[in-house]
């Protein structure tokens, strides 16, 4: 169980990102966070991966605390970060360090097959398309078999077809494990569907700092998800609440005492 | 770096099929025949205005005429001797600079510490002449070969140092983030990120080390020296043999261009997964 309370984030130049996130995501849970740009999403993910440090509360993965990067942990970004020089094999086995050869073999193997591309294990990045190449990215974290696993905008990069088949490849394979090996998933996006179509509960984020505006589960099967007739409402219903919380954010924003970041600082990306 | 043997027949995608070698082969022959056509016909001209008296022979002998001076240390057996004497100063100094750069680049590339603590004094010193080496390395390490490898290290040492550590510290932060996230150590990240992502700029690295390395020996051996075709230039002039004089000078460009198509021809297969432009045309 991956647990956070009460987090905060504020950066080393007094920028206040994150605070008072309170959050848990059972074993084998999908959860979405969703919220415009800029409310804290990315750094919320890698506060969990370990890659940066909160400066107030707690985050816990099955009652440790995530003091830094941990091999159950596993991220996948925006962009591929495949290695260029790397086959694709090798790219997949990148975080197989102090893994036997033979076991190594196996595991990348079958890693392949799960995202469907054994055929290219001997090609190097740039034969691949970036639909693919983001597949070798979900290859490379799930072949170290991590119980959680962070998705930062996976798919937002890629074209709207590529973008829904790589929603259902990701479905599929996360089903493909017998439930109780399943990972945690926490998918960052900001499309409202792609959180709708893959999670079980959506977190809406918003606010400066940011916070938790709207917690809403969907309880919707996996089964023929897209076409469920109780969708539109639901999204509606989100898409409400995220425009609410985006509007409380600009209004506590206004409200604000003392000097706010300027505005052209907070576009910044991470 | 462990490679985990394919699963599959080759990857259906835009993989390399086919002869590559004949083709690579016959790519090379084009190359070569196109790289010739300037050279062969300033020679020829050269060749006839020195025959046809337009050219005075004595400041500047025909081809024919350097050919034969050639032939003549040739016969003597002379021109083993110069010839060996001076690749052998330049691989040497051409190994000691090329650890020396890789290991200190490595080091102000991967830390910032040693960057700040060595970097100035090495920008530093990058800009003494060569020339200017040389008293001082005779004096240190006395006349003869020592003084000479090391002058040319130092020469090949720049080149390699700068370009390796400015391609550490340019390594993409994004695939660093990438190892961090494996927890990646010190070494590990060296040399399985940064050492393989700088390795292109490396090369660039390597082969400018080995050019400066051809310009050094010739400063070295200028200043003293009883063998190597920096000897041969000398000798020449001192004894007005202008035939002598350019020979050696033909043999320097020879001799440097065959070591900087080995030395490329070696470190291609280090940069092929390079996505490049490669030329138009
Ligand atoms: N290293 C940093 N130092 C200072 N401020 C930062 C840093 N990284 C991010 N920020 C700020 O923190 C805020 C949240 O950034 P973050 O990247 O987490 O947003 P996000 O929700 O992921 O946005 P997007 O949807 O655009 O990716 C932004 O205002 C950003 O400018
Ligand atoms: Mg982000």
């Amino acid at each position: 169980m991956l647990r956070l309370t009460d987090v905060a984030k504020r950066y080393a130049n007094g920028y206040l990102a994150l605070s008072g996130i309170s959050l848990g995501v059972g074993r084998g849970d999908i959860l979405a966070l969703v919220g415009g740009s800029g409310c804290g999403k990315s750094t919320l993910l890698r506060l969990v991966s370990g890659l940066d440090q909160p400066t107030g509360g707690l985050v816990e993965l099955d009652g440790s605390p995530v003091t830094g990067p941990r091999p159950d942990i596993a991220v996948v970004f925006q962009e591929p970060r495949l290695m260029p020089w790397l086959k694709i094999a090798d790219n997949v086995a990148f975080g197989l360090t102090g893994v036997r050869r033979a076991e190594k073999y196996q595991l990348v193997a079958d890693a392949l097959e799960r995202v469907g591309l054994t055929r290219f294990a001997t090609a190097l990045p740039r034969q691949l398309s970036g639909g693919m190449a983001q597949r070798v990215a979900l290859a490379r974290a799930l072949v170290t078999r991590p119980k959680v696993l962070l998705l930062d905008e996976p798919f937002s990069a890629l074209d709207a077809l590529t973008r829904a088949d790589l929603q259902d490849h990701l479905v599929d394979v996360w089903s493909g494990y017998p439930p109780e090996e399943r990972p945690t998933l926490v998918l960052v996006t900001h499309d409202i569907d792609e959180a709708l179509v893959l999670a079980d509960r959506v977190v809406v984020l918003a606010g400066n700092p940011g916070r938790v505006h709207v917690e809403e589960a969907v309880i919707l099967s996996r089964q023929g998800r897209r076409d469920d007739e109780r969708l539109p409402a639901l999204r509606t219903r989100l898409l409400e609440a995220l425009r609410a919380a985006q509007r409380a954010g600009q209004d506590a924003r206004r409200e604000e005492p003392g000097p706010a970041p300027s505005p052209s600082f907070r576009e910044q990306p991470a | 770096m462990a490679s985990v043997e394919r699963t599959d027949p080759a990857p259906s995608a835009p993989a390399v099929t086919g002869n590559v070698l004949s083709r690579l082969r016959q790519g090379g022959l084009a190359d070569l025949a196109v790289g010739l056509v300037v050279p062969v016909t300033l020679l020829l001209a050269w060749e006839v205005a020195g025959r046809a008296g337009w050219i005075s022979t004595k400041l500047l002998p025909a081809p024919s005429t350097v050919l034969a001076a050639i032939a003549t240390l040739v016969e003597s057996g002379e021109l083993w001797t110069h010839v060996w004497a001076t690749l052998w100063r330049v691989l040497v100094g051409f190994g000691l600079g090329v650890a020396a750069g890789t290991a200190i680049g490595a080091l102000t590339g991967y830390s910032t510490l040693a960057r700040r603590l060595l970097d100035p004094t090495i920008q530093a010193l990058r800009n003494i002449p060569s020339i200017a080496w040389v008293p001082l390395f005779i004096l240190w390490f006395g006349i003869f070969e020592t003084s000479k490898v090391l002058l040319i290290a130092v020469g090949v040492f720049f080149p390699v140092y700068l370009n390796l550590a400015s391609a550490i510290h340019d390594v993409d932060r994004k695939l660093v983030e990438v190892a961090r996230v494996y927890r990646y150590n010190g070494w590990q990240m060296v040399t399985r990120v940064l050492l393989p992502a700088a390795l292109p700029t490396y090369v660039i690295g390597l082969r400018s080390g080995l050019g400066l390395g051809w310009m050094f020996v010739v400063a070295a051996e200028i200043m003293g020296a009883s063998e190597g075709l920096g000897y041969l230039l000398v000798d020449g002039q001192m004894s007005g043999r202008t035939p002598v004089i350019l020979g050696s000078i033909t043999l320097f460009a020879i001799l440097g261009k065959m070591t900087d198509l080995a030395l490329a021809r070696a470190t291609a297969p280090l940069a092929a997964w390079q996505d490049g432009f490669k030329g138009k045309g």
